[in-house]
């Protein structure tokens, strides 16, 4: 029996989840199919829709800025509604894990480089960190975490003009681990609130690491982690953590592993499976088939065998560069399973800047879509008849500088998720 | 300030650090100075090959005797900066017969140990050599580490006094009564280890005598002094894979030409060269054609090149010199030999010597000779001791031991900073703090990064160097803000701030030109950690207009937490309420 369904998504990151979620809501059968780990786990976990439109910014309504894109922006093919829509779908999702959506303005966000940035939605975790708030901060790390320097991410706030006092404290996680010891391995002590050695008696991880904070408090009212406070009970070791200290906890992002990047892949897929949308993951789709105009399948290569997923409407959600849904070698950019056109300059060397912040054309190398997320090809017409296109696989915008990543995923992947239920 | 050395020494390249020990150790007062790291210059940029002598053979014959001997004394001396690869001249179907034998015998006659081995067993010791190559010769080249052999080198130095100043550039050589009497110098920083945003300063540096040692810019130094050093600068493109496709040293066998050597270098794989004659040794294009050259042309001889993942590319400059009136056209002719240019004798100006040419296999030999020169003008008759006296880190080193308990590092990292660190192991590693692991792509721990920071100060690029920090696949991403990190507390949040940006920027300049396939998703992936996540290209920090915080989120207004019972107190234009209104907690 083949496998058919009315809508197959081709990805398993924010866009793809989001895609299926949208196409599921309009009735339709839906199946993501996912090849390896997504990228979620690279990301921060904060959702940004607008920071810094052309290089301006940071800005604090990004509705407000989205008349300045370009045409060819996916923000400015979608148009605001769907990014209001893609945003309402992420609450339903993650409903009391984030924050940021009782008001329209970014929320100034403390990242582990000591900066703050302009996002439109944050973990629950992060909520009590926000810079506009003038409540003394302590900042805690480890002297062992050598991605984070407490003492340099306080100093550097204050550089940056936060509106309220900020102290670093480097200190020893009262639980000896390897020297390398990665934030997971700091965050399943907490998890499982390990039993230590503290002061002489044997107490829970949680308990022992407030007290180790408690003596540097002072008049701090929050306290910032880097985010390593649990992973399956974050919640519960914050306000555990919380009640030993009196004062309120908050985790600041942090790169590879992230764990707010992996709690939100974790609240996304049961939503998934709320939402009935089949999930296939480990093998990669490779190859289509079709007669041109209309794809009838997509093939998923299982240890070299071609297994079809039959479908009417597609979605390709695979990424950008970094989740390889976007290919390249020496002689040129594409896209690797449809073969679908990616603008890029013949000369490698014009792909990039020479600076390392420069405008590098190869941030918005992607597939180029119309307004209803249908992949266009050369001429400006559609590729296929029942191919989207959502999240970085997208071309035309820098996520990276504009601080819009996870924005155009959630836009884009409703539009197109919704496009293609509706089809059916 | 400080009284007047008797030698100054410009250029921190191999021949500059070179002459710097040599003369520490006759007992002369020594001041090098150089205007970047040390081996800013073209030490840093070459493909760390350590010549068996085999590539001169048949050429240039006084060169591979030269290379041969030096072989074996920085074996000796260097232990811990070189690798024995050993080396490979392969024969392809169109190479020819008559020189493949000339190179044989040419070996022989210039004492290099040389074997001819088959097809099958070239392939038996490397795999992946091409399926058509004829035959080979084996030759004692290896792998050295031109970083950490120029830091020993200036390490030992200062053991014997001397003053070694980096980020000292020469701006003027001081000429009185037609005799050179020393140089000026503008610190970058300030004398002393380099530190960001520190005002710099100008120094007048006497000295009995001055050595240009400074390679392809020997010729900007002799403009200063009035002479004309017709140093040729020819660039060359090397190119970095990310894994050692080779074990050995992989050369081909033929006359000459581009792109022809492979070198296994720590855990990457460096292809080389091109050969271009260049106007200017700072100002030169850095070309799509050579780095496809590189791949291309080198894949005949190990094909898997052609699918493997390049990391970076990077250019160096020859300083080749040939006598006035040569007229060679060729860059690839001109010959490798040093020359020793006195100008009392040569331009009627006493007080300087210049030394251009050579080669980096040889500088110990060319930093000796130069020695002699420069101990001959002060009447001094002190032996040379650079060949036998092991430099720093390569002291009685004989055995890898097991570092994995006595230092609480995992055995293949303890494996790797031991190797680096040579006999200076145990004083670097021995620490009472944690020592995590700062760059995990080269295994680089915490101890390294301070050890490198006491060396060379807040520079992240020299301690680099040091210790191949960021130097690994990921060019950075993961560990450019982590050695930043390391610079505090001793240097405060601007400096370290200022260092990684100069890190970050150094990184991604060579990595430009390998922006396809895999690593252009490293890019992109450092490039989204780097801006998404840490927000470093829009860092409130950094620009001059202040930011409008009560603009922003202040928060969620009046909502009741309920798990710890408290509600945040945020106003809801989210301005906040001020410490003195809240009280203590």
């Amino acid at each position: 029996m083949p496998i058919r369904e009315d809508v197959v998504v081709v990805g398993g990151g924010l866009a793809g989840s989001v895609a299926a979620l949208a196409a599921a809501e309009t009735g339709a059968s839906v199946r993501l199919v996912s090849y390896k780990k997504s990228t979620l786990r690279f990301a921060s976990g904060l959702v940004d829709v607008l920071g810094y439109p052309n290089s301006d910014g940071p800005v604090s309504n990004p509705y407000a800025a989205l008349s300045s894109l370009p045409d060819d922006h996916p923000y400015s093919l979608v148009g605001e509604e769907a990014i209001r829509d893609g945003l309402s779908l992420f609450d339903e999702v993650t409903g009391d894990g984030y924050r940021g959506g009782h008001t329209d303005a970014n929320a100034l966000i403390p990242t582990y480089g000591g900066t703050v940035k302009p996002t439109a939605r944050y973990p629950d975790a992060a909520a009590a960190g926000v810079a506009s708030d003038a409540r003394p901060m302590l900042v805690v790390g480890f002297r062992s975490l050598t991605e984070f320097d407490a003492r340099l991410v306080s100093d550097h706030l204050s550089a940056a003009g936060v509106p309220f006092d900020v102290r670093g404290a480097e200190l020893s996680f009262p639980k000896e681990f390897r020297a390398d010891a990665k934030i997971t391995r700091f965050a399943k002590a907490l998890d499982a609130d390990e039993e230590v050695r503290f002061a002489g008696r044997s107490v829970g991880a949680r308990e022992a690491l407030a007290e180790t904070v408690k003596p540097r408090l002072k008049r701090a009212e929050r306290v910032g982690f880097p985010s390593m406070l649990g992973d399956d009970r974050a919640a519960e070791v914050r306000a555990d953590l919380e009640s030993h200290l009196g004062a309120d906890v908050f985790e600041i992002p942090m790169g590879p592993p992230s764990l707010p990047g992996l709690r939100l892949e974790d609240a996304l897929f049961s939503a998934l499976d709320d939402a009935g949308v089949r999930i296939s993951s480990g093998n990669p789709v490779v190859d289509w088939v079709g007669d041109g105009g209309r794809i009838a399948a997509v093939h998923v290569d299982r240890n070299g065998a071609r297994v079809p997923y039959h479908a009417d409407e597609f979605v390709l959600a695979t990424g950008g560069l970094v989740g390889k849904g976007i290919d390249s070698d020496r002689d040129g950019v594409r896209e690797p399973i449809f073969d679908s056109y990616v603008p890029h300059s013949s000369d490698r060397y014009n792909w990039f800047d020479e600076n390392a912040f420069g405008e590098h054309p190869f941030a918005k190398f992607g597939v180029v879509v119309d307004d209803e997320m249908r992949v266009l090809d050369g001429d400006g017409d559609r590729q296929f008849a029942n191919l989207r296109a959502a999240g970085a696989v997208v071309g035309g915008a820098d996520g990276a500088a504009e601080k819009s990543s996870s924005g155009i995923s959630l836009a884009t992947g409703v539009v197109a998720g919704r496009g293609a239920g509706a089809s059916i | 300030m400080t009284d007047s050395p008797h030698v100054l020494v410009v250029g921190g390249g191999s021949t500059g650090t070179g002459i710097a020990r040599d003369l520490a150790m006759r007992g002369l007062d020594v001041t090098l100075v150089e205007r970047g790291n040390l081996t800013h210059g073209t030490t840093g940029r070459m493909h760390g090959l350590l010549h068996s002598g085999g590539r001169y053979a048949v050429s240039d014959q006084a060169s591979a005797t030269e290379c041969i001997e030096e072989n074996r004394v920085l074996r000796d001396i260097a232990a811990h900066c070189v690798e024995m690869t050993g080396g490979l001249f392969v024969q392809k179907p169109d190479d020819p017969d008559d020189y493949f034998q000339e190179k044989l015998d040419g070996c022989r006659e210039c004492g290099i140990p040389a074997e001819e081995l088959t097809a099958d067993e070239a392939r038996e010791i490397e795999p992946y050599l091409a399926k058509d190559i004829e035959r080979a010769i084996k030759v004692p080249d290896g792998a050295i580490d031109p970083f950490r052999l120029c830091v020993a080198n200036a390490a030992s130095a200062q053991e014997y006094g001397a003053r070694i100043e980096t980020h000292a550039e020469v701006i003027d050589v001081l000429v009185e009564s037609g005799e050179v009497v020393g140089v000026e110098v503008k610190h970058d920083s300030g004398p002393g280890k380099r530190v960001h945003r520190t005002p710099g300063s100008t120094e007048k540096i006497h000295a009995d005598y001055v050595v240009n040692a400074s390679g392809a810019w020997a010729g900007q130094i002799g403009e200063m002094a009035g002479v004309e050093v017709a140093v040729r600068p020819s660039k060359g493109v090397m190119t970095i894979m990310n894994t050692r496709q080779v074990d050995t040293v992989v050369n081909r066998c033929r006359p000459k030409g581009d792109a022809d050597i492979i070198v296994p270098h720590e855990t990457t794989a460096i292809l080389g060269t091109t050969d271009e004659e260049v106007d200017d040794p700072d100002d030169y294009p850095e070309e799509q054609w050579e780095v496809d050259l590189m791949i291309d042309t080198l894949s005949e001889l190990v094909p898997i090149l052609k699918e493997a993942r390049t990391i970076r590319s990077f250019w160096g400059v020859r300083p080749l010199y040939e006598p006035p009136g040569t007229g060679t056209t060729d860059p690839t002719d001109i010959t490798r030999d040093f020359f020793l240019l006195d100008h009392d004798d040569r331009d009627d100006l006493p007080g300087m010597t210049s030394i251009v040419g050579g080669k980096f296999t040889t500088y110990r030999m060319m930093a000796e000779k130069i020695s002699d020169h420069v101990c001959e003008q002060f009447g001094i008759d002190a032996t040379c001791r650079t060949a036998d006296e092991p430099l720093p880190g390569s002291e009685d080193f004989s055995v890898l031991r097991d570092y994995m308990d006595e230092f609480g590092l995992r055995s293949p990292i303890a494996r790797r900073s031991v190797q680096r660190l040579g006999s200076r192991a145990d004083e670097v590693l021995k620490t009472a703090e944690p020592n995590p692991v700062v760059c995990d792509c080269e295994a680089v721990t915490r101890a390294e990064i301070q050890d490198a920071i006491e060396q060379s100060g807040s520079d992240l690029n020299a301690v680099r160097i040091r210790t191949r920090a960021s130097m690994g696949n990921c060019q950075g991403g993961f560990c450019c803000h982590r050695m930043a990190n390391e610079l505090y507390p001793e240097y405060g949040e601007p400096t370290a701030r200022e260092a990684l940006d100069e890190l970050f920027q150094e990184r991604w300049k060579g990595e430009r030109h390998a922006l396809w396939g895999e690593q252009l998703s490293q890019a992109m992936l450092n490039y989204a950690l780097h801006a998404t996540t840490m927000n470093r290209d829009g860092d409130p920090a950094a620009t001059d207009e202040a930011v409008d915080f009560a603009a922003f989120d202040g928060g969620v207004v009046g909502v009741e937490e309920s798990e710890s019972g408290r509600s945040s107190a945020t106003a809801a234009d989210g301005g906040t309420v001020g410490d003195g209104q809240r009280g203590e907690r």
